[in-house]
């Protein structure tokens, strides 16, 4: 119970997201109306590929220092799992845009930049299956890895700000900060990026369990 | 460092190359839009110009790596150490492109007009391109030439990795084009040299553990 309280905090979090998030009252705006509810479910998804790539950064940059299977996998799960909230962030945005902006894909900053980070990612996917090798896959894709990272979040929290953008906080919108996050939305906003985030840290983990023990059963058979 | 980018300067049987490419892809577009007499909205012509950069940025850069044989690696190995390889290897990627660049401009004014109006800002942002471009892709290539399918990862490679530099390029050279002052893109000209800054600063940081295997 002592290692594992985070995940049984991610359940009951998501699960009150999940009920409050639907039932408790929201502020009546205009155009938002109830889809204003879609941001406990389409922001934190932003936070958790954020952090979770963040995470695989780390992963990566421990494997160039000691290069261990274990921290490779690791480092590719947390991607992954990125890659995994990036598309439910990118469904859910969508779904959000037809009900308020009137269309599924607008030519907003952030639209492009989250779906050119997609592409990025992806492209890591594509590098480390086209490796024989797998330590050389490993060194490759830990180093590209980073560089993927310090190009994609430009384009996540530098770009959109220049330009002007449907998104509130960009283009002198103002942030959500400023009107429409009211003390209630934030009671259950902040519980929502927080169990997100730890959903994806469980997802990620689980996924590297499992694929550590499909390489122990490799080297089993080998051996 | 400099003896480094003397033996670049050496095997330049490929600029040649890459120049008649470039004028030829120049000559490909003047075509394909001859049939509206030649003429083309600025907005147009400024993407088409980018795009004819980006195809040739690509193709020039690929050539760093990928046709070193392995003899001259190991011997580089031997006699440098890495960041000076990486530093020589995108300074003369991005003197070259610049050289490129230069040189679609020429044509591209001669063939399709030239509607920029500001001048110095064009050329000055043009200038950043080079450098980012050739900072991106020297990594890139590097890493691409250690895979089995090199050609085609270099592109999945680079395209996305270039596009955060490529918008902010587009949107200064349009203003570049729309003659607005030096003010309205400072900004995006920051932005620009930071973002040079970053790549550069983590191709410098990884390319030796690159180096190794």
């Amino acid at each position: 119970m002592k290692k594992n309280w985070w995940k049984a905090l991610s359940v009951v979090l998501l699960l009150y997201v999940a009920v409050a998030g639907l039932l408790m009252p929201v502020p009546r705006l205009a155009i938002l109306n109830e889809t204003i509810r879609n941001l406990y479910f389409h922001v934190p998804m932003w936070f958790g590929m954020t952090f979770i790539l963040v995470a695989s950064v780390y992963y990566s940059v421990r494997y160039l220092r000691t290069p261990t299977p274990a921290l490779d996998i690791r480092a590719h799960e947390a991607a992954r799992t990125g890659i995994l909230m990036g598309f439910v962030g990118l469904a859910t945005g969508s779904i959000w845009a037809k009900y308020t902006w009137g269309e599924w894909w607008t030519n907003d900053p952030k639209l492009n930049g989250a779906a050119i980070a997609m592409l990025i990612y992806g492209a890591y996917l594509v590098l480390r299956s086209s490796f024989t090798d797998e330590q050389q896959r490993a060194r490759v894709s830990a180093i590209y890895n980073i560089f993927a990272f310090a190009t994609a979040m430009p384009l996540f929290y530098i770009l959109p700000r220049l330009t002007d953008s449907l998104h509130p906080g960009a283009g002198g919108n103002p942030a959500f900060a400023k009107y429409d996050l009211d003390s209630n939305m934030r009671l259950v906003f902040y519980p929502a990026v927080i169990g997100w985030t730890l959903l994806a840290f469980w997802l990620a983990q689980l996924a590297s369990r499992v694929s550590l023990l499909k390489l122990k059963v490799y080297e089993k058979q080998i051996a | 460092m400099q003896k480094d980018f003397r033996l670049e300067w050496r095997q330049r049987a490929a600029l040649n190359g890459m120049l008649l490419y470039v004028s030829s892809t120049v000559f490909v577009c003047y075509l394909s839009f001859s049939s509206r007499g030649g003429q083309l909205p600025a907005p147009a012509w400024n993407a088409l110009f980018w795009i004819v950069l980006l195809f040739s940025a690509v193709n020039a850069v690929a050539k760093g790596f990928l046709q070193e044989s392995r003899g001259r690696m190991l011997y580089y190995y031997t006699v440098v150490r890495p960041q000076a390889v990486i530093l020589a290897k995108i300074a003369y990627n991005a003197l070259l492109l610049l050289g490129l660049a230069l040189v679609a401009l020429l044509l591209y004014s001669v063939v399709l007009g030239n509607p920029v109006q500001n001048g110095p800002l064009f050329v000055g942002n043009v200038l950043l391109g080079a450098v980012g471009f050739a900072s991106t892709l020297t990594l890139v290539s590097g890493i691409a030439a250690k895979a089995t399918n090199s050609s085609t990862l270099m592109a999945v490679l680079g395209f996305p990795l270039m596009v955060p530099m490529l918008l902010l390029l587009i949107k200064v050279s349009k203003n570049a084009l729309d003659g607005l002052e030096f003010e309205a893109s400072r900004s995006a000209l920051l932005t620009l040299v930071a973002l040079n800054l970053i790549v550069g600063a983590v191709s410098y940081l990884l390319f030796p553990f690159l180096w190794r295997s």
